[in-house]
């Protein structure tokens, strides 16, 4: 359990999505495991945003999905509105989880080529045999919401909107589960910029109309530091850093962060004169078929001594909210107190 | 109307563009993908081509190189100038001979520019011996060193390794390393790293900027990417649906951009120094359909300045001071020089 641990899980119940120990590996055959996601723990509090970041191949994808249970992970557990979500039966859980939504990456295959957008925003409602009078109006106003005319993109397919727009279906789509909880999954990295900036306002505008809380994964720190209240560092499938993402960029103390930090291009001098600079060893990220024991980040990053290789550094609080999983790090604050 | 833009240095420039224009014919109608770009570019000056996606600013890209010509349903007119030759006029084989020695490219997505039959070392060897003549050993050690210099640990071993061996980004190292084999007076780097993930993706700009510097090399760099341009470019053109909007050394730029879509392109960017939940400046609408674009300036449907008179005429791209000029009838805080009246259909020729 290392590089991980469940220190930064606050004491209350009041969470509204509560993960505990999340595993989740693939078999490759010959013996082999994908360690994708190695015990994460996330409690999400009702209106909250919770940012995961990472680069491509640290799990926060498996981790996102797994909590839809798609597919269900190989241990752990996931509570939603007091229903544990795992081991529940098909029947049981498509019910569980109509009020936690998702939204993909890819917004244009994730929409059926051949439905009309009308068709699209429906299909939960149909799923659910909903036939009310009101049915229309409902999905006319919904896409109103997201800022669609429903005059003019009722009849179209997919192929006749743009990414945004189709990004806008698929939050529509979602909404009218009246969801409780959305997790959305890389939502803008396919758009582009200025439409980047449409999504990010409007997903900010509908959190606070529809009351929802959010899971936010992706890889621009800029884009999760906008976002989101909390923001959750991972790296290998384990957990690094949980902190406030106000004046992230200051205080963000965990060697991988600060690496991700100084990659940003045109951060040179927001991270220039705070502490040394991050340099790592290596750009490989190493096979998660099979992690570096210890720290799984020690074999790039600049501090790794050989404590890191023996002992997984668990979560320790450094500061209030603030929870950081670095043996070098947990030192300093020790020597501080 | 013509306005030259000066370059920061005096030499002649080793990249000359006037008026270029790339035109696909389409089932839905004729697409100018380029519409009227001219710029030219001097030894050791890195110029930044920034765009949303179907701005046009790799199919220029491409026709600076010469690999989007004349032929079937293309069109190219205009001239470009490498070297003091005009690529389009040339032959296929003299074309040839100037990818290499005089001008390279560096694509956006490693994947798949490198042929995955053949281990990299004969990426490398082939136009050493092509180009430069050298014999088979010779191009080997050459190879050997040009790995090593773009940071790739064990390059004689890499050399006998498959492309698929290889991480993303050593692939987009790999690239480089084929790129600058001839010593190319001009590169040309296309979202060189859109493809990678965010670590690499500074690692591999910081290269080609030292690359660029210690070779006197004259860059462009193409990316959607603000952030990757600020900070490593001399100069930017902005372009949007096809036209250079606005042209200016990048930090005069990113200081006081003039043109209201390098503006709204600059403030739709979330700042990671700004607060959590900071609402961003997005640009309402989409870009024009590029087989059908607006009349008038092409980004007055969705500029929150525009009048009537956008509507109506092209806005020409002017000189605002030394080295800067906008495409833009209500330019941000800068006045337009007095022009002369315009006569009809002069509206086609422009200078960056």
């Amino acid at each position: 359990m290392a590089g991980s641990g469940t220190a930064h899980l606050r004491e209350s119940d009041d969470a509204v999505l509560d993960v505990r120990d999340l595993v989740v590996e693939f078999p490759v055959g010959r013996k082999q495991v994908v360690h994708a996601v190695s015990g994460l723990s996330i409690d999400l509090r009702e209106g909250e945003t919770l940012g995961i970041l990472g680069e491509s191949g640290c799990g926060k994808s498996s981790a996102g999905r797994a909590m839809m249970q798609l597919p269900p992970p190989t241990s752990g557990s996931v509570r939603f509105a007091d229903t544990e979500l795992v081991g529940l039966k098909p029947r049981e859980l498509r019910r569980a989880r109509s009020r936690m939504q998702m939204i993909l990456q890819d917004p244009i295959s994730s929409l059926n080529p051949r439905r009309k957008v009308k068709d699209l925003v429906a299909e939960g409602l149909a799923v659910w045999g909903y036939d009310g009078d009101d049915r229309d109006g409902l999905l006319r106003e919904t896409l109103l919401a997201v800022g669609l005319d429903p005059e003019v993109v009722w009849e179209r397919r997919p192929h006749e909107l743009s990414g945004g727009q189709c990004q806008r279906v698929c939050i529509a789509r979602a909404l009218l589960m009246d969801p409780t909880v959305l997790i959305c999954d890389e939502p803008v990295s396919s758009l582009d910029v200025s439409v980047q900036a449409q999504i990010l306002n409007l997903l900010e505008r509908t959190k606070d109309r529809y009351g929802l809380s959010m899971v936010f994964i992706a890889h621009d720190v800029a884009v999760v530091k906008n976002i989101s209240d909390r923001v959750m560092v991972l790296y290998l499938g384990k957990t690094c850093e949980v902190l406030p993402s106000d004046g992230l960029e200051s205080e963000a103390v965990h060697p991988y962060t600060r690496l991700l930090l100084a990659s940003v291009p045109g951060a040179e001098e927001v991270a220039a004169g705070r502490g040394e600079a991050i340099v790592p060893i290596s750009s490989e990220l190493p096979s998660p078929l099979a992690p570096p024991s210890g720290c799984r980040f020690r074999t790039r990053c600049p501090l790794a001594t050989e404590r890191c290789a023996e002992e997984e550094p668990q979560l320790r609080e450094v500061r209030p909210g603030h929870h950081v999983a670095c043996h070098h790090v947990a030192v300093t604050a020790e020597e501080n107190q | 109307m013509s306005t030259e833009v000066a370059s920061t240095t005096q030499a002649p420039p080793v990249l000359e563009v006037v008026d270029l224009e790339t035109r696909f014919h389409t089932a839905r109608g004729v697409v100018r993908a380029v519409d009227g770009v001219s710029l030219s570019l001097r030894a050791g000056e890195t110029l930044g081509l920034v765009g949303e996606s179907g701005s046009g600013k790799s199919v220029l890209g491409r026709t600076l190189m010469g690999l989007i010509a004349t032929g079937g349903t293309t069109e190219v007119s205009g001239t470009v100038r490498i070297a003091g030759q005009a690529v389009h006029e040339l032959s296929g084989r003299q074309r040839r001979k100037l990818w290499g020695p005089k001008i390279a490219m560096v694509f956006q997505d490693p994947m798949t520019s490198l042929n995955p039959v053949r281990p990299i070392g004969v990426h490398l060897t082939d136009p050493l011996r092509l180009h430069l003549g050298l014999s088979r050993r010779a191009a080997k050690e050459r190879a050997v060193e040009l790995l090593d210099r773009v940071g790739i640990p064990d390059p004689r071993r890499r050399l006998e390794q498959y492309p698929h061996e290889l991480s993303g980004g050593m692939r987009q190292r790999v690239m480089i390393a084929v790129a600058l084999s001839c010593d190319p007076e001009i590169l040309i780097a296309d979202e060189p790293t859109t493809a990678l993930d965010v670590t690499v993706q500074k690692q591999i700009l910081d290269l080609l900027g030292s690359l660029a510097r210690e070779r006197q090399m004259a860059t462009v760099l193409i990316s959607h990417d603000l952030g990757a341009v600020e900070g490593r470019t001399d100069r930017v053109v902005v372009m949007y649906a096809g036209r250079a909007v606005e042209t200016a050394p990048t930090t005069e730029l990113f200081a006081a951009p003039h043109h209201p879509y390098a503006e709204a392109l600059i403030g739709s960017v979330p700042a990671l120094d700004a607060p959590p939940h900071t609402v961003l400046r997005a640009i309402d609408g989409t870009p024009p359909d590029m087989a059908n674009p607006p009349v008038g300036c092409r980004y007055a449907p969705r500029c929150n300045r525009a009048q009537d008179l956008c509507r109506d005429q092209m806005p020409l791209l002017l000189d605002t001071s030394p080295g800067r000029s906008v495409a833009c009838h209500f330019p941000v805080s800068v006045a337009l020089p007095d022009v002369p009246e315009v006569p009809d259909g002069a509206n086609e020729k422009e200078t960056v």
